[in-house]
């Protein structure tokens, strides 16, 4: 499997991101970054619990997912929070039930004030 | 140290895996009624040469709000057509915004193969904390400000579906 064939995975498959995130240790990552973006491996290992190879393939996850972005600053490698997945599956799954029961509140709203 | 570990607070990095050519994905940056279509709605203007003025103009339903009729401004720094485009950009609609000044915005896409292309979106930020949030979404979302990764989705949804939820 190639790299951009790994990459096409991403694209056509919601589950990477879904897998990704169904991981605390991963979450935990996404969430430090959330916080402070941009860190090396070094800094992420360092408020792990974990080997820095453990870590490392936790990352890996989360790159392969498209939910880190991974870029060079001089000889470091920083590790960059991309949300983009995370608004493409909110906007495709989130809003779809939530606006389902937002209108059913404004049905009912609707309703209760032909009654009255 | 304290300069670097400020540059990893303030950049932030947005990417996008588009079923869209590098062409495609240039114009729907760079050519107004592209821009038009998606995420915010403005027509962006862009002369395309270092120095070159961008500006991005405020749609009709902005306009009727109160909004400047210039939103975001800025320079064009380099112009790589159809793979990198390096720009600066300043909100214009509010003056603490206005205040922290022209940030550097940069557009890099590459073939991801099979028909697939990334936009990658860095935009530096040192300095600028209201606009941070702002492109980070972090203000009403309600309101539309969902900020690059909207933008970047919505105009996603618009070069693979011909729809987009500006339109």
């Amino acid at each position: 499997m190639t790299v951009w064939s790994h990459i096409l995975a991403v694209v056509t498959d919601d589950d990477r991101v879904f897998k990704a995130l169904a991981d605390h240790t991963r979450r935990f990552l996404l969430d430090r970054l959330f916080a402070r973006d941009g860190r090396t491996l070094t800094e992420l290992e360092s408020e792990l619990e974990m080997t820095r190879f453990g870590v490392m393939k936790h990352l890996r996850v989360l790159e392969d997912a498209g939910l880190v972005v991974t870029r060079r600053s001089g000889r470091e490698k920083l590790h960059f929070l991309n949300p983009v997945p995370i608004r493409l599956i909110h906007d495709r799954w989130i809003d779809k039930y939530t606006e389902r029961r937002i209108s059913a509140l404004a049905d009912l709203k609707t309703k209760l004030e032909k009654t009255a | 140290m304290t300069t670097m570990t400020e540059a990893r607070v303030t950049t932030q990095v947005y990417r996008a895996f588009i079923k869209a050519t590098p062409q495609a994905i240039w114009d729907a940056i760079t050519n107004p009624d592209w821009t038009a279509k998606y995420g915010y709605g403005g027509r962006g203007e862009f002369d395309l040469r270092p120095g070159g003025a961008y500006r991005a103009k405020a749609p009709d339903a902005m306009r009727a709000m109160g909004a400047p009729e210039v939103m975001v401004d800025g320079e064009i720094m380099e112009a790589d057509p159809p793979r990198k485009l390096v720009q600066t950009w300043r909100p214009l609609w509010d003056p603490g915004l206005v205040a922290e000044g022209h940030k550097r915005l940069t557009w890099e896409i590459t073939d991801a193969g099979e028909g697939v292309t990334a936009l990658t979106v860095i935009h530096e930020l040192e300095g600028a904390p209201k606009t941070a949030a702002m492109v980070a979404g972090t203000t009403d979302a309600a309101g539309g400000g969902g900020g690059w990764s909207w933008v970047l989705s919505d105009m996603k949804t618009l070069l693979e579906t011909g729809k987009s939820m500006a339109a």
